[in-house]
């Protein structure tokens, strides 16, 4: 009955739970389809060629331009020794690449990335990965905020804990975390799932939108408009696959993960274009 | 650690360093202008004699004993000394002297902070040969109040011994809170947003908080968005807002604490692979040594 006055009074107040239908064109990757991979200007790489670059005594654009300068040469495999939680290390990947960084990163560390496969063997500072498009990205140990911040597609992993707001603003992908993270979590989410196997701070999901945020542990709070969903069969299937790929595992098993997705009390949308609007206006 | 944070602010460097405690002498360090006014005015260099001397005298007149005098500039000082009297009242006594504030007063904690980065700051003061036991130190970027020694980085607890304050953040209820506390009687020497946490630690010790006590209070009393750190002779304390808005590393063993805003401060002492994590959101820690 509660739910029923609230729908009421959202509606009142102009908003509703109109679907995105028709309007909205979604376009989904093939991993079928060998040109998803590529840009047209993307550097020719071959995975066996391999090579080491010591960050040590280097800037972050000094050793962005040589991990640049190394594609350019054909090198697929590029170990990143020294990284020194240097700033802006690994940003603006947009090709196949194998990069592995010994050690940890600072701020904003592989921003903007468009497929390459990297592990990080250390921690990583605020905001990795920030609009991340495709392509894998594991950190073996810990995260800072805003981790996976408006991330579009790939794979985020952290193994370790994750500070705040993490993947706020997510537009797709995945985000795991291994262990827990802060508060704030999921802010504005949009799509993507979310995947947390440890405990998760206040106001996880707040005014999120859309997507699906998955909890191994406990919850401190909910934000606005989050709201728990009942866990699939197919919600096991894909979060069973998910983990299994890399190696991390729900402590209380994954049929007991709890799943939050958005209630859509809050959504103010219509499917007009912004001139449409103005016809109807 | 604090060079390697240059990039966050060159504007003001300061250090509060911890010595091996001396229980019956003091360390006072204070400043008797700021830097820049030493490029104005035709008697300045007259004035800051005089306001150094003024200090001697009200130093002698007050019964305290001055065993040791360092000028780290023709503005700044070092003094030792053994005093038995009312240590508020004798800084309250000497800050009234114009242009002299004291950084800080006490048994282990000197605090040093000038304009420029670290790597000057430390040099002008010759602090690489220091010897003790822990510090907090801050480089500034000024947003919110002037480019000037009064507004550095970090704080003393005026009038408690041995108790400093740095903080990354903008305190939204600063006004207010502030004009509580000066009804309180405590006195602020700027208009940074950051001295009010150091006053507002400082208040809660005088009430009888301890400082776990203070600082877990100041997450719902001070508003807006913050991180900061205290120390005093044998305790670091760290506490962040229930946003979680304003970044720290922190790294943990037995026998080393180091945190800072930025990991790579962190790495720039552990050449090695270490393990580090963020504080979470309203959290306080408090190191006892």
């Amino acid at each position: 009955m509660a739910e029923l006055k609230q729908d009421k009074s959202s509606f009142d107040m102009g908003m509703h739970t109109e679907q995105l239908t028709g309007r909205t064109q979604q376009m989904f990757f093939s991993a079928s389809e060998e040109e998803n991979f590529t840009y047209s200007y993307a550097f020719d790489v071959d995975f066996n060629k391999r090579t080491e670059l010591d960050a040590g005594g280097l800037t972050p654009t000094q050793v962005n331009s040589k991990i640049r300068e190394l594609m350019s040469e054909g090198y697929g495999t590029i170990v990143v020794q020294n990284p020194g939680a240097m700033h802006g290390l690994g940003v603006g990947i947009l090709n196949r690449l194998q990069l592995y960084f010994e050690g940890s990163l600072g701020y904003f560390g592989c921003g903007l990335i468009d497929g390459p496969n990297v592990r990080i063997s250390g921690r990583v500072g605020w905001s990795c990965a920030e609009n991340m498009m495709a392509g894998t990205l594991v950190i073996e140990k810990n995260a800072g905020s805003t981790f996976g911040a408006a991330i579009r597609g790939g794979d985020l992993v952290c193994k370790g804990d994750v500070g705040a707001r993490t993947g706020i603003d997510q537009k797709g992908g995945t985000i795991l975390v291994g262990g827990r993270t802060g508060a704030f979590s999921g802010f504005m989410m949009q799509r993507g799932r979310m995947v947390v196997l440890g405990d998760a701070g206040e106001n996880l999901g707040d005014s999120m939108y859309d997507g699906t945020i998955y909890v191994g542990g406990k919850i401190k709070s909910l934000g606005v408009d989050a709201v728990p969903a009942d866990l699939t069969d197919l919600d096991v299937q894909w979060l069973t696959a998910k983990l299994k790929a890399y190696g991390l595992e729900a402590p209380n098993g994954i049929e007991n993960m709890q799943k939050i997705v958005a209630g859509k009390q809050l959504w103010n949308y219509d499917n007009l274009e912004p001139a449409e609007k103005k016809l109807v206006l | 650690m604090l060079q390697s944070l240059k990039h966050r602010g060159p504007d003001s460097t300061g250090f509060a360093l911890y010595g091996e405690p001396k229980d019956n002498l003091y360390v006072m360090r204070f400043k008797v202008a700021e830097q820049e006014d030493l490029r104005t005015g035709f008697k300045i260099h007259q004035d800051v004699a005089a306001r150094k001397a003024a200090v001697d005298t009200r130093l002698e007149e007050k019964g305290a004993k001055v065993s040791d005098t360092q000028a780290a500039t023709e503005y700044a000082y070092r003094y030792q000394l053994s005093y038995d009297g009312d240590m508020r009242r004798l800084a309250d006594y000497l800050e009234d002297i114009d242009g002299v504030e004291i950084l800080s007063i006490g048994h282990g904690l000197e605090l040093v902070k000038d304009l420029g980065d670290a790597g000057a700051v430390s040099g002008q003061y010759s602090l690489g040969g220091f010897v003790g036991t822990h510090g907090i130190g801050h480089t500034r970027m000024a947003t919110e109040s002037d480019v000037d020694i009064r507004s550095a980085h970090p704080y003393w607890a005026y009038p408690f011994n041995d108790v400093s304050v740095v903080h990354n953040g903008q305190l939204t209820n600063y006004w207010t809170s502030r004009r509580a506390l000066e009804r309180r009687g405590h006195r602020f020497m700027s208009n940074c947003d950051s001295e009010l946490i150091a006053v507002y630690i400082a208040d809660s010790i005088d009430r009888g908080d301890d400082l776990e006590e203070a600082m877990s209070r100041s997450i719902s009393d001070l508003d807006g968005v913050f991180t900061y750190l205290v120390a005093t002779s044998d305790k670091l304390g760290m506490a962040k807002d229930t946003m979680a808005a304003k970044p720290m590393v922190l790294y943990e063993s037995d026998d080393f604490i180091a945190m800072a805003s930025e990991e790579v401060a962190i790495r720039s002492i552990f050449p090695h692979e270490i393990d580090t994590f963020d504080p979470y959101e309203g959290e306080v820690r408090v190191w006892q040594s």
